[in-house]
């Protein structure tokens, strides 16, 4: 390999994420197209907005290995900073167009990175997580508490309609939100990209690996984490501005702890390994909480379950299931396991039928008591006092019960002989 | 005066209930280094669960079973669960009680509904067990200490007088050698993660029945638990033990006392009127920053002594 | 430069009441290659620790290019060129060897916390790495995750680690222990050839990888120095036998 320059590594044009990259745009413009109707265009809102979340939630947990139970304490007061600014540029006091907002709550955010940031990176590990806990806490407790800054329980509204239109853009309309929050969100994941190929990134990622070697040539672990968590807090901030606009009003809920909860959440279960991960647990997120929330009460129920079991069996989310799957599609073993996928999957929609007829079924008989028994599910009217609905969940966990164990002991199977056989393959 | 034997006394009972509930936190992390983030979820359920069994078999036969079914499922979920995440390391740990936390909130909101459920103190606790000067001391809050002292007794005996408190301590300073020596420390491990939770639910018992039993009776006591343990120092009973009291008093005595930075500079002679800068801080009261004490607390102490009051690790 | 590169008065270093270093003194000349032997517990690791800011001293300066480093941390004496490696294998083992090696010279180069370049584009950077990559014979696992490398292969990323920064004096902590005997060899060449120019410190229990590399020898029992000589005058000291059989004696 003596005359091939090492340099011919470093492709000028890599094709294959410019193709990634514009197809996302392209995405991002014709789905408010396709799908018109008010609710479908604040659904995707509400995806934009939490995607720049948690990839900024990942630059903590995946890139950096900071597990934070108060990240929403920057998007929060980053949403609330932007909310006044918003409400001065209102009352014309001072110059400010609403597409720049954004970039108000990113600096916002920043800037309690830097204040909370400093004492919270400190540490590591075990101890940063409690420590997060405690400023959430206590950021949780100072804005129920104070009226001037938020606005006391009702918190702060505002209008984002101000100035003169610009080429006929008032931001009056859902759908012109949309394209906004979209561009930013475009613009962010972009940045968080790059950033993740910077020398501070990168540090970011040794830094979790080996927080002692990295000491040793040369960096300062505190200050890595530092830097990476104000850099995080700034998008966070960005993502909370993006709120501001689309929701008109800002209350304490966007610093609880729920809030710093449920980006955990969407991140973890995207999957904290692969940039795009936190991007597809934001929309699965955004889709329960949005979509789902509209047809069940135990919606976060279902989610919790979902985190568990990803937690348990799927740590690396989504995006690492989605990998190996890619990778046995390259290495051209897909459709020998494919079959038993299918069965897995057809055996766990009965197990997934029987656990939403169970909850939903309880759910009528506790909380739902005062509107009778009779319910409906997925288009049957049925009375869940009786004693026929509850012999049919049962049943549907035993038959589901039982073929999805079959079916899982075959993909394991399969799974493990066509790793055996790759592993073959390359020695 | 008056105020301050009451506040102590509520100070006292309330650091009890704290210590009921971290006491198990504390086990459970001294000795498998996990932080139960779901440990207030467990004390939700026992609250829970004695509400539903004492409407079948009364209070207090249900204030024993109550904590027992807790501590069954808490085994249960050690064994299918924590278990299986416990290769992943610590973090890994950590994500699985606090979804398992999400997933008992919502347990409960299906299971119970998402408002309070009328979980009385029963005929024999009502009224007061004395008055002092003006102000009655309840029978239940009487109870509530009684029952943590108990508690606290049965705890030390366990571990310091039984082969299985011996194991527990040796697994808990060499785990391997425990281990080595034929011990079955996942068998331990289970144990100690049941009865961790068991004690979280005879907290809840007691703290449901005393104040309120409602879905969002875990919510508001993760983040103190935390405190107290951290306080505490991690792995010491005793320091999680003098933590619970600290905070109870903490908080029993700041709810009642309107001083403020203000009020100080006006005592030492520095006049304060609207004027002043930052007038709205100066004039906030200790009794409005109340709920704020112990997570300041926990912050100032995870950053300039973070091996807690007694506690000898630093991470 | 006048100054030794690195230089110990008086150090000592006490866990409780127990004293494992009992004040040593040492110079080490620039570029001079110096081996620190000693029976197990001895504190050689200890001492290394001291040197590169591990644990705090409890007593005593340590000097380096004449001025003092005691009591800055790790990456403070890192800055000021010195570079050390572990004797249990300490890399980032999720990340490629490239990136391990890019990642060790990222601070020598300037870039510090930098947030606004891209790596790709750092031509230095790459450049270093790649060269330090091809002096430790990695060039053909460039992209393999360094914690699936061979035992061989992860000393001599450690050793890389270790010199890519361009320290000018590295402490080596036992480079060869647990190897064979041709990967011992290899590792001595590597060692010889990465040590150009640069000062050494390297603890180590192989008698013949000693005498092959050290122009002086330090001879450390129970936390204080009883020799510390050219190679010949070593081998025939009488304390250092006495040390050397009294303790594998029994």
């Amino acid at each position: 390999m003596a005359g091939v320059p090492s340099k011919l590594r470093y492709r000028p044009f890599n094709l294959g994420r410019w193709l990634t990259w514009g197809l996302t745009a392209l995405v991002m413009v014709v789905l408010p197209q396709i799908f018109t109707q008010g609710y479908a265009i604040t659904l995707m809102s509400q995806m934009g907005i939490m995607i720049v979340f948690a990839l900024s939630y990942n630059m903590l947990l995946g890139q950096g290995g900071m597990l934070s139970f108060g990240h929403a304490v920057y998007s929060g007061l980053g949403a609330y900073v932007a909310v006044h600014i918003l409400n001065l540029a209102g009352a014309g006091k001072i110059w400010m167009p609403l597409s720049l907002l954004p970039l108000v709550g990113g600096l916002g955010g920043a800037f309690f990175g830097v204040l909370f940031g400093y004492v919270t990176t400190k540490r590591a590990g075990t101890t940063f997580a409690m420590i997060t806990l405690g400023i959430a806490v206590l950021v949780d407790t100072w804005a129920t508490m104070s009226r001037a800054f938020f606005g006391g329980e009702q918190g702060v509204s505002t209008d984002r309609v101000i100035g003169k239109p610009f080429l006929g853009i008032t931001y009056g309309p859902g759908v012109q939100v949309y394209y906004l929050i979209a561009v930013w969100c475009l613009v962010s994941m972009a940045l968080m990209y790059a950033w993740s190929h910077t020398p501070l990134g990168r540090i970011a990622n040794a830094v979790r690996d080996n927080p002692e070697r990295a000491e040793f040539i040369g960096y300062d672990t505190q200050r890595v984490r530092w830097f990476t968590l104000i850099i995080s807090a700034f998008f966070a901030g960005i993502s909370g501005g993006l709120s501001t606009i689309n929701f008109e009003i800002v209350t304490p809920d966007v610093v609880s702890l729920s809030a710093s909860g449920g980006v955990l959440l969407a991140t973890f279960i995207g999957g904290i390994g692969f940039f795009f991960g936190p991007i597809l647990g934001a929309v699965v997120f955004s889709f329960f909480a949005v979509a789902l929330s509209n047809y069940t009460n135990a919606w976060q129920f279902y989610l919790g379950l979902f985190f568990v079991l990803m937690v348990m069996y799927a740590p690396g989310g989504i995006a690492s299931i989605i990998v190996m799957q890619l990778q046995l599609i390259a290495r051209k073993r897909f459709w020998r396991i494919a079959p038993h996928y299918l069965a897995a999957g057809a055996s766990g929609l009965v197990l997934l039928a029987a656990l939403i007829l169970t909850v939903e079924m309880t759910y009528q008989l506790s909380e739902n008591s005062a509107n009778g028994t009779v319910m409906n599910l997925f288009g049957v009217n049925f009375d869940c006092a009786k004693a026929l609905p509850w012999a049919v969940a049962v049943g549907l966990w035993i038959v589901g019960g039982i073929l999805f164990n079959l079916a899982r002991q075959r993909v394991a199977r399969v799974w493990g002989e066509i790793q055996t056989e790759l592993l073959q393959a390359r020695a | 005066m008056e105020f301050f034997v009451i506040s102590l006394l509520n100070g006292v009972s309330y650091g009890l209930l704290l210590f009921m509930l971290s006491s198990g936190l504390t086990l459970i992390f001294s000795l498998m280094g996990v932080l139960n983030f779901a440990h207030a979820a467990f004390y939700m359920m026992g609250a829970y669960a004695a509400y539903s069994l004492g409407l079948k078999i009364g209070f207090f036969p249900a204030l024993i079973l109550a904590p027992l079914v807790v501590g069954l499922l808490g085994a249960l979920v050690e064994r299918y669960g924590l278990r299986t995440v416990h290769p992943y390391g610590h973090v890994a740990e950590l994500l699985f009680t606090f979804g398992l936390a999400y997933l008992i909130d919502e347990i409960v909101k299906v299971g119970w509904g998402l408002t309070a459920v009328p979980f009385r103190v029963p005929a024999a606790l009502h009224g007061p067990l004395f008055t002092v000067y003006a102000t009655e001391f309840p029978k239940m809050r009487g109870f509530m200490m009684l029952v943590a002292l108990l508690m606290l007794l049965a705890v030390y005996l366990l571990v310091t007088r039984t082969r299985i408190g011996l194991v527990i301590q040796a697994a808990l300073t060499h785990p391997h050698m425990a281990e080595a020596l034929g011990h079955n420390v996942p068998r331990v491990f289970m144990l100690v993660f049941g009865g961790g939770t068991a004690l979280a639910g005879l907290a809840g018992v007691i703290g449901g029945v005393a104040f309120i039993t409602s879905p969002s009776m875990a919510d508001s006591l993760v983040p103190i638990m935390f405190v107290v343990v951290v306080v505490g120092g991690m792995v010491s009973l005793a320091g999680s033990f003098l933590a619970s009291l600290l905070i109870g008093l903490i908080q029993s005595f700041a709810i009642g006392l309107d001083w403020s930075l203000g009020g100080l500079l006006d005592a030492l002679g520095v006049a304060v009127n609207a004027h002043t800068p930052l007038y709205s801080l100066l004039k906030l009261q200790l009794s409005a920053v109340a709920p704020t004490l112990p997570y300041l607390l926990l912050v100032l102490m995870l950053i300039f002594r973070p091996k807690g009051l007694l506690g000898t690790r630093a991470d | 430069m006048n100054a030794h590169a690195l230089e110990l008065k008086a150090v000592s270093k006490s866990f409780g009441n127990t004293a494992i270093i009992r004040g040593v003194d040492l110079a080490i000349a620039q570029g001079e290659r110096h081996a620190l032997i000693g029976p197990n517990g001895a504190g050689k690791s200890t001492l290394f620790n001291l040197i590169s800011g591990r644990y705090p001293v409890s007593g005593g300066k340590i000097l380096l290019n004449g001025d003092s480093i005691t009591g800055l941390k790790p990456f403070e004496i890192n800055r000021k060129g010195l570079s050390r490696s572990f004797q249990i294998t300490n890399i980032f083992q999720r990340m490629s060897v490239f990136e391990n090696l890019r990642c060790a010279v990222l601070w020598s180069l300037g870039y510090k916390y930098s947030f606004w370049h891209q790596l790709k584009e750092l031509k230095d950077a790459n450049r270093s790495a790649e060269e330090v990559m091809e002096a430790i014979g990695l060039k053909g696992r460039r992209d393999t995750p360094a914690g699936v490398l061979s035992y061989a292969e992860q000393r001599a990323l450690e050793i890389g680690i270790t010199i890519a920064g361009g320290a000018g004096v590295i402490l080596l902590d036992e480079p060869t222990a647990g190897m064979s005997r041709t990967e011992t060899a290899d590792a001595v060449e590597l060692i010889r050839k990465v040590s150009q120019g640069k000062t050494l410190i390297m603890v180590e229990h192989d008698m013949g990888v000693i005498f092959d590399l050290a122009d002086r020898i330090s001879v450390l029992v129970y936390g204080e120095l009883i020799a510390s000589d050219k190679p010949e005058n070593i081998r025939g000291n009488q304390a250092v036998q006495e040390a050397y059989l009294g303790t594998e004696a029994h």
